[in-house]
């Protein structure tokens, strides 16, 4: 709870996202933030929207490499560290 | 802020603990795979337990240059993505990715483990992209720092919800289109974080060591990155919504 007398304002609430999304926050801190978020719809949208958009770069990795291009990479890197022995 | 040293092929400084490590779920991603929960993003190795990469690369220092091509084999995914991230050129990447590589085999003796031999890897691969892009821009100077003096983003504006899957919505093709176009419109100091900590798993620690920027930097920079991201997201899946919406009324009405 935050129960402290002043409650927390969005731009606080903001600086401190990412604690809150890496779980990183501290137990008071913790509460302050989900009470926060109890009340504010906007902080709540912008909470979901930021973790569903690093889930979606996390699971859409844009530039896995072809396996072509791989062993091609691969093939010259070893050429060239083998040559330098 | 300071400049990556163009010369960042030395041990790094060692500030870093020996904990973090890419989660096997992220390494493994290919297409649309499933997503690494982020509670998932833990440590591979205990702070007492040796990471496998040293064995490795002690083979390598003893002579035996197949240890080294397990670690490329391990890394050159994530090596190359990272100079994507910040070249933006695909054939720029590709030569990154060697010269990185190739360097890395030829200043081993330098690596003092102080760090995670990635974590080392990454610090010479965003040298050699920060030099590539330079060569591409005259010869002048480009940082990490670069155009990270901007405001954008920082307080959210559009707060419209997502629906509960926006990228539904889309073929596989478009959202990587969407999402390769909108975090090109960050700078680099920003993808580069974004990268590292949010797709690659690294820590904070890690990452800071990796950039050679200071751990209040990365935190600021990953903020930042996120918010934008999310802003400019939004703004897609929004246009995407009504005009499925605006199909919906006018099919309706026909």
């Amino acid at each position: 709870m935050a129960g402290r007398g002043r409650e927390m304002t969005c731009t606080e609430f903001l600086s401190l996202l990412d604690d809150l999304i890496d779980g990183s926050a501290a137990e008071q801190m913790r509460a302050d933030l989900q009470q926060h978020l109890k009340d504010c719809e906007h902080c709540e949208v912008t909470l979901n929207t930021t973790r569903k958009t690093i889930e979606i770069y996390r699971s859409n990795q844009i530039y896995d490499m072809p396996q072509g291009l791989r062993e091609r990479l691969h093939a010259a890197i070893m050429a060239r560290c083998k040559k330098g022995c | 802020m300071p400049e990556v040293p163009s010369g960042a092929a030395g041990a790094p400084s060692g500030r870093m603990e020996e904990s973090g490590g890419i989660p096997k779920s992220v390494k493994s991603s290919r297409g649309i795979a499933q997503p690494t929960p982020m509670e998932t993003i833990q440590p591979i190795a205990g702070e007492n337990e040796q990471h496998p990469d040293v064995a490795l690369v002690e083979r390598v220092r003893a002579g035996d240059v197949s240890a080294y091509d397990e670690l490329v084999r391990k890394y050159e995914r994530q090596v190359f993505r990272i100079a994507q991230r910040i070249t933006q050129n695909r054939e720029d990447a590709e030569d990154v990715t060697q010269d990185a590589f190739v360097k890395g085999f030829e200043k081993l003796d330098q690596f003092q483990g102080n760090s995670k031999f990635y974590t080392w890897l990454v610090r010479i691969a965003v040298n050699e992209s920060l030099m590539r892009l330079r060569k591409r821009r005259s010869g002048r100077m480009v940082s990490i720092d670069e155009d990270v003096q901007t405001d954008e983003g920082s307080v959210p504006r559009d707060l419209a919800d997502w629906a509960p899957d926006p990228e539904q919505n889309y073929s596989q093709a478009e959202l990587h289109k969407i999402l390769e176009k909108t975090i090109k419109g960050l700078p680099p100091g920003f993808r580069v974080v974004f990268e590292l900590r949010d797709v690659q798993g690294l820590s904070t620690e890690e990452t800071a060591e990796a950039l050679g920027l200071s751990i209040p930097a990365v935190k600021s920079r990953l903020l930042r990155a996120r918010l934008q991201l999310r802003e400019r997201l939004t703004r897609y899946f929004k246009r995407r919504r009504a005009a499925a919406q605006k199909a919906g009324t006018d099919g309706g009405k026909g």
